[in-house]
């Protein structure tokens, strides 16, 4: 009870890399051009992004500041729509059927939809907190950044009153940026690092303006309170340690791609990381499968992958027309 | 067919007055299936339960293995209770839809000492009335098993050792009790215990309960409350077991159950799959004072992973899904504390450990012999209401993979947590079940959701969002 479908291009993902791929595609006159998202909305991860700074770009050697993160959602989906693209949400790509074929549930019902080429734009998540093995109990008030960012933004939901954020790559800032406007007290910023892994002015700002301490060579070694969130236990590289009172602790960062659908597909990692191995016109190992944005190398910001997104249109393109794969190494 | 009366679902209130037949303190996977057999009969039966949900103690936290019994001791009252409780609980799971995978296991052998112990294991097996226990080779272990680490010497081949969902097997009895009639207090802690007469007068937090007969399924706390009836039989100590959980791509690294050989070295850690699709690795075991000591360690996770790289060299470098602690309720006796007082009409079923999830049906079909000794006029038993769960097992079909759910109702096609493939419908039918959810915690045991490996990065708070009441493809502001 599973309808079959032929399109010519399946696009995975309808974030910033995905949606500029397709659009890329439409416009250049690929006639059927589909995008799957499994959200009920189509954008990516800038639908929950409510800072700014989104397709920021120079022009003429002047800097043309961008948009919130959910405008440029909106504006990204828009584009890939005007150009002909067909972009369906609530749809998931369960797993392959076959070579160039995906299997997908939605509340329509199940189709298989085969294609001449298909690209994957999956994105990348942050690692959450049982991932990176910090020890401890499980109470509630544990989150990622992505959480955080659609409780407060898309929901207005309250998360907690005491805060502390761990890490120091732009992501944090939004975090921090997103517990100020849901009225959360940010105790500490804590990273492992040495020094803020992000702007020197957004890092400053933090600092000085919001009078958020950052604990540089500092890690949560374990989480307390049963029920909710009591606190975290601090060491510092130096060996000293303390306890910090909180109900919320919001891990940021250490993205890790979603690479499920790609290696179900036998899509082979790129050697010592978690991302599909791509060679420039982010073509993968599996022939006529492509591999795009954060999928490829979490993470870059929106912009960066979206223009990755068009390059690959390019190279979709001229698969389609030629047939044309590089043969991997492993067989040359 | 005689129309039964639904029992009560409670988490807050007073207690309803009048005396129950039969009392059982504790909702865990034994006090649940205690409920469920006593259901079978015409009596006033409540369930009180500290926490505010069934299994929520050491029935939640353990292996999810429903074991034959071959390595018990044999003649123990444990070994007795394993072996038929597999039996009962495997066909019980077929009917309520409980997801079990025979998957078989392996008792791997990493030294000579442990290799010269497996044939000792085997006759072990056939004195507890398993037969078909067979010495694997290492050639033929690594065929079984391809991705395991170097330095396998041997192997025992356990087969009928099974998978099961630990989650839905307290729930089913739950749902089954409640729907034949037995009330179900939920966070209802039992303080204090007296007596008028001939009947018990427990002390809860929302006030006392009158009851004629006491089953005593408190778990961690079952020496605490035995204590409160006069009786200093056994002490609890709690030994820890901290597991962790590897994502869905691992599941294709391992086939079986690897269970560690036990030597008088001590025992090691197993492998396993779950019936979610995941990578099981643990237990330690880690005697503790304190029962309330569920929390994960530094030392213990890199124990675990370090020997987790031994057995499974691949399973290390997969991202890991949850990590968890549970207690078993160790106690200073080599055998489960079963003991019935017929003179206060008590009877305490304590000393459950490891085992008790697989033996949890012949528990509960033993103590309701022991009650009817001790004077409980049963009276004539009926059919219980009938249960079919929803079904989280990966190797039966869920309802994101079924065309005709989903064309029947939509709600089955809208995937809200990706990773675990769980629909609206499901989290929907999961709140308005017999025992529904009150935490999210709750609700993942129901369904999954929020349980997969981004742990909630692209689902939590629409999760939230349902579990509240709230639709949350309408989001309040923002993203419109």
């Amino acid at each position: 009870m599973r309808s079959e479908r032929a399109v010519d291009v399946l696009v995975v993902g309808a974030g910033p890399a995905g949606v500029a791929a397709a659009a890329a595609l439409a416009a250049a006159g690929a006639p059927r051009v589909e995008v799957l998202e499994r959200e009920a909305r189509a954008g990516g991860v800038p639908r929950h992004c409510h800072h700014g700074g989104f397709g920021d770009r120079m022009v003429a050697g002047v800097a043309l500041p961008g948009t919130s993160g959910p405008r440029y959602a909106r504006r990204c989906v828009d584009a890939a729509l005007r150009a002909g693209a067909t972009v369906r949400t609530g749809v998931t790509a369960t797993g392959w059927a076959g070579p160039l074929t995906l299997d997908t549930t939605a509340p329509g019902g199940l189709e298989r939809l085969r294609a001449r080429a298909v690209v994957l734009a999956t994105g990348a998540r942050e690692r959450p907190r049982a991932a990176r093995l910090v020890p401890g109990s499980r109470p509630d008030g544990v989150y990622t950044t992505g959480e955080l960012q659609q409780a407060v933004h898309l929901f207005g939901r309250r998360v907690g009153t005491r805060a502390v954020v761990v890490g120091a790559e732009p992501v944090a800032y939004a975090a921090l940026d997103t517990l100020r406007r849901a009225g959360v007290h940010v105790v500490a910023q804590v990273t492992a690092s040495g020094r803020p892994e992000a702007p020197a002015r957004r890092a400053a700002v933090a600092r000085l303006w919001h009078a958020t301490p950052l604990l540089t060579d500092t890690e949560v070694v374990e989480l307390t309170g049963r029920g909710r969130l009591a606190g975290v236990r601090l060491r510092h590289r130096d060996g000293r340690g303390g306890h910090l009172a909180c109900d919320t602790v919001v891990f940021t960062g250490d993205f890790v791609p979603d690479h499920e659908l790609a290696r179900r597909g036998g899509v082979p990692l790129a050697p010592g990381t978690r991302a599909p191995a791509v060679d420039a016109a982010s073509r993968t190992a599996v022939r006529g499968v492509f591999a795009v944005g954060n999928l490829a190398h979490a993470v870059e910001p929106a912009g960066a992958v979206a223009a990755e997104g068009r390059r690959a249109a390019t190279a979709v393109r001229r698969f389609l027309a030629t047939g044309e794969w590089p043969v991997p190494h492993a067989a040359r | 067919m005689e129309r039964r009366r639904h029992g009560r679902v409670t988490r807050a209130g007073n207690l309803p007055g009048g005396a129950y037949d039969v009392t059982v303190v504790g909702a865990g996977v034994v006090g649940a299936a205690v409920a469920r057999e006593l259901a079978r009969h015409p009596l006033r039966i409540a369930v009180v339960e500290a926490s505010d949900d069934v299994g929520e103690g050491t029935s939640k936290a353990n292996t999810a293995i429903l074991h034959t019994g071959f390595d018990a001791v044999p003649g123990s009252l444990e070994s007795r209770l394993v072996r038929d409780g597999q039996r009962r609980l495997a066909a019980y799971a077929a009917e309520a839809g409980i997801p079990v995978e025979p998957v078989g296991a392996l008792l791997v052998a990493w030294d000579e000492a442990q290799l010269a112990a497996l044939p000792g294991l085997a006759e072990k097996a056939a004195r507890n009335g398993h037969h078909e226990a067979r010495l694997l080779d290492a050639a033929a272990v690594r065929a079984r098993e391809p991705h395991l680490g170097p330095g396998a010497l041997g192997a025992l081949d356990v087969p009928g050792e099974s998978v099961i969902c630990p989650w839905t097997t307290p729930l089913a009895y739950a749902t089954q009790a409640v729907r034949s009639g037995v009330d179900l207090h939920l966070a209802c802690r039992v303080t204090a215990a007296a007596r008028d007469g001939d009947t018990h007068v427990l002390t809860t937090g929302r006030g006392a309960l009158r009851t004629r007969y006491l089953v005593n399924a408190a778990g961690l706390g079952a020496d605490t409350l035995d204590r409160l009836l006069g009786h200093d039989t056994f002490t609890v100590t709690p030994r820890r077991g901290q597991l962790i959980v590897y994502d869905k791509l691992a599941r294709d690294l391992v086939r079986h159950i690897l269970l560690p050989v036990p030597t008088a070295l001590g025992k090691g850690v197993l492998v396993a799959p779950t019936v979610y699709g995941n990578v099981l690795l643990g237990p330690t075991a880690e005697d503790l004072d304190d029962r309330r000591a569920t929390g994960s360690t530094a030392a213990g996770l890199a124990a675990l992973r370090e020997q987790g790289a031994r057995i499974l060299p691949d399973l290390v470098d997969e991202e890991v899904t949850a990590v968890y602690a549970g207690l078993r309720a160790a106690t200073e006796h080599d055998d489960y504390q079963i003991h019935a007082r017929p003179e206060q009409r008590y009877v305490t079923v304590g000393g459950i450990r490891s085992t008790g999830l697989t033996a949890s049906m012949a528990i509960a079909a033993y103590v309701t012999d022991l009650l009817a000794e001790t004077g409980l006029r049963l009276g004539a038993p009926r059919d219980l209401a009938p249960v079919r769960m929803p079904n989280l097992g990966e190797a039966f079909p869920r309802p994101y993979q079924r065309a005709e759910m989903i064309a029947a109702d939509p709600a089955y096609g809208a995937v809200v947590c990706h990773c675990e493939r769980v629909t609206r419908g499901e989290i929907r039918d999961a709140l308005r079940s017999t025992v529904p959810p009150v935490s999210v915690d709750g609700l993942r045991r129901r369904t999954r959701a929020r349980g997969g490996r981004c742990q909630g990065f692209y689902c939590g708070a629409a999760v939230r969002e349902l579990l509240e009441g709230r639709d949350p493809t309408r989001p309040a502001r923002g993203d419109s």
